[in-house]
C-alpha cells in the first residue's frame, strides 16, 4: 500500500478540574435563573473535564510523526491546564471576565491558546468533555 | 443476601482550605485544591445496599425507592452546589472525598426501608480517585 501522502489524525487527551457558573451581567437574577436553570448557582459548581486535541496532517517523511504526542502534551498542559486546572473559570480565567465559560466559549478558547503553536500544515481540532454525556467540538 | 449498587452522578464545587491555619499553610498541604476561588468536580456516587430478596416481589430494594432518597437527601443538596458554602451537612467540615462519603453514609442510613442496609458508599472525585466507607 502506498503509504505517501496519507493524511492522520493523532490524538492527545489531557484533563482538568474547574468550578463556573453560567450568568449574563446584563440580565436580573430571575431571567438568569430561567435561562440557566441550576448552572447559575451563585456560589458556583465545578466539573472534571476532559479534553481531547486532534491534529490531522501527513506523517513527516523522517520521523513518522503528525505531531510528537509527548510534546503535544507538554504544550497542552503549559498552554491550558496550568491556567485552567483547580481554578475557578469565571474569575481565574481572564477569557471569561467577560464571557460566559460554557463548554462551547471554553472549546473555542483553548483552540486560540494553541493554535499558534501547530504547524501551519497540521490541521487542530479541539473536543472538550464537560460531563460524560455533554461535550463540544471547534471547528465545526 | 443480596447486594444492589445504584449509580449517581453530581456536579459541585469547593475547595479544601482549614481556616484555622494561614494561607500559606494550606497552600502547603492542599496545593491547587486549595484555591480560593473554588474548583469543581463531576463525583460519581455508588450506593450498594444489601438486603434478603421478598419473597413475593423478588426485590430487596425497589430500586426507584432508593433513587428516590438517594436524590432527596442527597443530590438535591449537592449537584450543581458548593460543598463548603450550599450544603447543610457539609457545615464546618472539610470536602474531601472521604468526608463526603461518611457524610453521605449519614445522610442515606436511617431513610432506608426495613429489611435492608447500608453495605458501602463509595464515592468518584475524578476517574482516577475514589473512596469507600462501610460504616465502620
Amino acid at each position: 500500500m502506498d503509504m505517501e501522502n496519507k493524511k492522520v489524525a493523532v490524538f492527545r487527551k489531557e484533563h482538568f478540574c474547574a468550578a463556573h457558573r453560567l450568568h449574563n451581567d446584563a440580565w436580573d437574577e430571575q431571567k438568569n435563573f430561567a435561562v440557566f436553570g441550576k448552572c447559575n448557582n451563585p456560589n458556583y459548581h465545578g466539573h472534571n473535564y476532559e479534553l481531547i486535541v486532534k491534529l490531522i496532517g501527513i506523517p513527516d517523511k523522517d520521523t513518522g510523526f503528525v505531531a510528537d504526542l509527548k510534546k503535544l502534551g507538554e504544550l497542552i498542559r503549559e498552554k491550558v491546564i496550568r491556567r485552567f486546572d483547580h481554578k475557578n473559570l469565571n474569575l481565574d480565567v481572564e477569557e471569561f471576565r467577560e464571557k460566559n465559560p460554557t463548554v462551547e466559549n471554553i472549546t473555542i478558547v483553548i483552540y486560540n491558546l494553541l493554535k499558534d503553536y501547530i504547524e501551519p500544515d497540521r490541521e487542530l481540532v479541539i473536543r472538550l468533555y464537560e460531563t460524560e454525556k455533554n461535550f463540544a467540538e471547534y471547528p465545526a | 443476601m443480596v447486594y444492589l449498587t445504584r449509580i449517581e452522578h453530581f456536579n459541585a464545587a469547593h475547595k479544601l482550605f482549614n481556616p484555622d491555619w494561614s494561607k500559606e499553610k494550606n497552600e502547603a498541604i492542599f496545593g491547587g485544591c486549595a484555591n480560593e476561588n473554588w474548583h469543581g468536580h463531576n463525583y460519581e456516587l455508588w450506593v450498594t445496599i444489601k438486603g434478603k430478596p421478598d419473597a413475593s416481589t423478588g426485590y430487596s430494594i425497589d430500586a426507584r425507592v432508593l433513587s428516590k432518597l438517594v436524590k432527596e437527601v442527597v443530590l438535591d443538596k449537592v449537584d450543581h452546589h458548593n460543598l463548603n458554602i450550599d450544603v447543610d451537612f457539609m457545615k464546618g467540615k472539610m470536602t474531601t472525598v472521604e468526608n463526603l462519603a461518611m457524610s453521605i453514609w449519614e445522610q442515606l442510613r436511617g431513610g432506608l426501608p426495613s429489611g435492608v442496609s447500608l453495605h458501602r458508599i463509595r464515592l468518584y472525585e475524578t476517574p482516577r480517585i475514589f473512596v469507600e466507607y462501610f460504616g465502620e
